[in-house]
């Protein structure tokens, strides 16, 4: 059976009408990853055993006749820093090399309740810092269009998963960029959902106010079923709301001739490759040869966005991470080495610590307890929450004018494996057009819009805040024109 | 430029134990980084309020109930730890 290019829809169809059962789909996805894991390299775990029983179930169920909703059977990939009852989460870092996920994160219980199929669980940057998959502590995943090139990040192994079409759909966490960055990387659809659309309980901490689980899937109507079943209000996220349904969406007759877009003048400047620009200059030519109104906007703070979300992102981050002490959960350095002497508790955290962590993710905890250090916090963490004030009236203002925001995904296109691993803000600057959407808490969109050679772009749509109905019905229009 | 000292006194507050050739290559790094930081400094922010959250929310009240959870439970999060004793978590002796 061919996997590659199944989607949600087509998987529906193929169960409904018998022409494969849930657990020879998933067998032929397992033989699929067997297959292609050695040069991809997008998995951490794969649960064979967890898979075929739920594929079983589902074939139980369709036996019985009944009634099966869009999302029974469909086998899908998790990042792994997305908690699986029972199943190892590592969050890509050593210092959580064997912990085992006491209980299910909301979205996987939601997903559970669709009856998906769960493959296995994705690389990552280690606790999804990183623009590269390359700071994971266990391998490098690689762009399944070209070898050589990275898959991004920080949700590289999910994003490599569904465009080597080794799952039909995966779940990727966004902190500046971590799901659309690797979505455009690697040619598919990747949604961060506004801030609170999704529960974030059982997501291991980055930075709270950013963080978001979203999907990333081969096409938009996919990444639209997924948001669906993963949204919602949770009391065990107090931050998450409810989206009223259908709220900002737009009128049920779509038009593109009404759909006016800004393209932000700040964002096509410096830094951006020539022929990335190229690709999405045309994107948008043909969205406006079909007749939706494109006008120049200003968002005269971009400049300051990277660096107000380093401090915030760090911050946060260095307060999250003071979890991992050697004592309740994760590695201990005592216990990994019996034979060393550590006689104090302070000397149990620093091993520990120093031991466990990876280079970027102490890179990130100093800078973080740098920022809020006495004397300091005035000068860095305040004053960045201040510029993150501008950055977000500046979206307000421009949203009273415009429905949507259109940017590119990425200021380069995929670079080579090790091309950036040592300078950490050459890798920074990979994120220089997702961390805005973050620091505002909007929805945004990773769309495929053309290619340089076989290296996919991506468009960045951005929306009003639970305006994703709306993303998706322009999303379902555009990937049309765009595959013309 | 962040001093050495200044390096060693964050790795102590973050409870990173260091090596020396790393201090030395995260104060290279921080300097970097701290320096391209600099530039919010050059945005007029005398007036602005801080964002700490994106998204406007009121606070979140519930009930401040005791909720026992099952054995079970009690018992799979105590497996995690790396140390244990009689159930209970076990931690270096820290009162003399």
């Amino acid at each position: 059976m061919e996997v590659e290019f199944l989607t949600i829809s087509k998987i529906h169809q193929g169960l409904l009408k018998k022409e494969f059962s849930a657990e020879e789909l998933t067998k032929a996805y397992l033989e699929k990853i067997k297959s292609n894991e050695e040069k991809l390299g997008a998995f951490l775990e794969v649960c064979e055993d967890l898979a075929l029983s739920q594929a079983r179930e589902v074939d139980e169920l369709i036996f019985q006749g009944r009634e099966i909703p869009l999302l029974v059977g469909v086998p899908c990939a998790i990042k792994d820093n997305i908690l699986v009852e029972g199943v190892k989460c590592t969050a890509g870092s050593k210092i959580l090399e064997n912990y085992v996920a006491p209980y299910d994160a909301t979205c996987i219980k939601k997903l559970k309740k669709e009856k998906v199929v769960i493959l296995g669980k994705t690389n990552l940057d280690e606790f999804a810092m990183g623009s590269s998959t390359e700071h994971s502590a266990f391998k490098i995943t690689r762009n399944p269009h070209d070898l050589e090139k990275v898959a991004g990040g920080s949700s590289g192994g999910s994003a490599a998963a569904v465009g080597g079409g080794e799952c039909c759909f995966s779940l990727g966490s966004d902190t500046g960029g971590s799901i659309r960055q690797p979505a455009a990387f690697c040619g598919v659809v990747g949604l961060k959902p506004t801030y609170g659309a999704v529960s974030r309980y059982g997501l291991i901490a980055f930075a709270s106010s950013l963080d978001q689980i979203g999907p990333i899937t081969k096409n938009v109507e996919d990444c639209e079923i997924v948001f669906n079943a993963i949204k919602g209000k949770d009391p065990r996220d107090s931050t998450s709301v409810e989206l009223k349904p259908n709220s900002q969406s737009l009128n049920s007759k779509f038009q593109i001739s009404k759909i006016r877009i800004g393209v932000p003048k700040e964002y096509f400047t410096e830094g951006i490759e020539p022929e990335v620009r190229k690709v999405i200059d045309g994107a948008i030519k043909k969205v406006e040869k079909e007749g939706a109104k494109i006008e120049e906007i200003s968002l005269p703070h971009t400049k300051y966005a990277l660096a107000c979300y380093y401090i915030v992102a760090t911050s946060e981050a260095s307060a999250n991470l003071a979890r991992y002490d050697g004592i309740r959960y994760g590695m201990s350095y005592e216990i990994s080495n019996l034979k060393s002497q550590i006689s104090n508790l302070m000397d149990v955290y620093l091993k520990t610590r120093g031991e466990g962590f990876g280079q970027e993710v102490k890179r990130r905890i100093m800078l973080g307890t740098y920022a809020l250090c006495a004397g300091y916090y005035e000068a860095y963490y305040l004053r960045a929450q201040k510029v993150r004030t501008l950055i977000k009236q500046d979206f307000e203002k421009n949203f009273e004018k415009v429905d949507f925001i259109f940017t590119p995904v990425s200021p380069f296109l995929p670079f080579k494996i090790g091309e950036k691993i040592d300078d950490p803000l050459k890798m920074y600057l990979s994120d220089i057009f997702t961390v805005s959407s973050n620091l505002a808490g909007l929805p945004a969109l990773s769309l495929p819009c053309g290619k340089v050679g076989v290296l996919p772009v991506g468009v960045q749509i951005i929306g009003k805040p639970f305006s994703e109905p709306a993303i998706f019905q322009l999303g379902k229009f555009l990937e049309k024109i765009f595959g013309k | 430029m962040i001093t050495k000292k200044e390096v060693q006194h964050v790795a102590k507050l973050a409870r990173l134990g260091l090596s020396e050739k790393e201090i030395e290559k995260r104060q290279k790094e921080l300097s970097v980084i701290l320096e391209y930081i600099d530039l919010l400094k050059e945005v007029d922010v005398s007036e602005i309020k801080p964002t700490f959250h994106s998204v406007l929310i009121e606070n979140v009240m519930r009930e401040d109930e005791a909720k026992r959870e099952s054995p079970q439970i009690i018992n799979k999060l105590l497996d995690e730890a790396p140390s244990k004793e009689e159930g209970y978590v076990k931690v270096k002796e820290i009162l003399k």
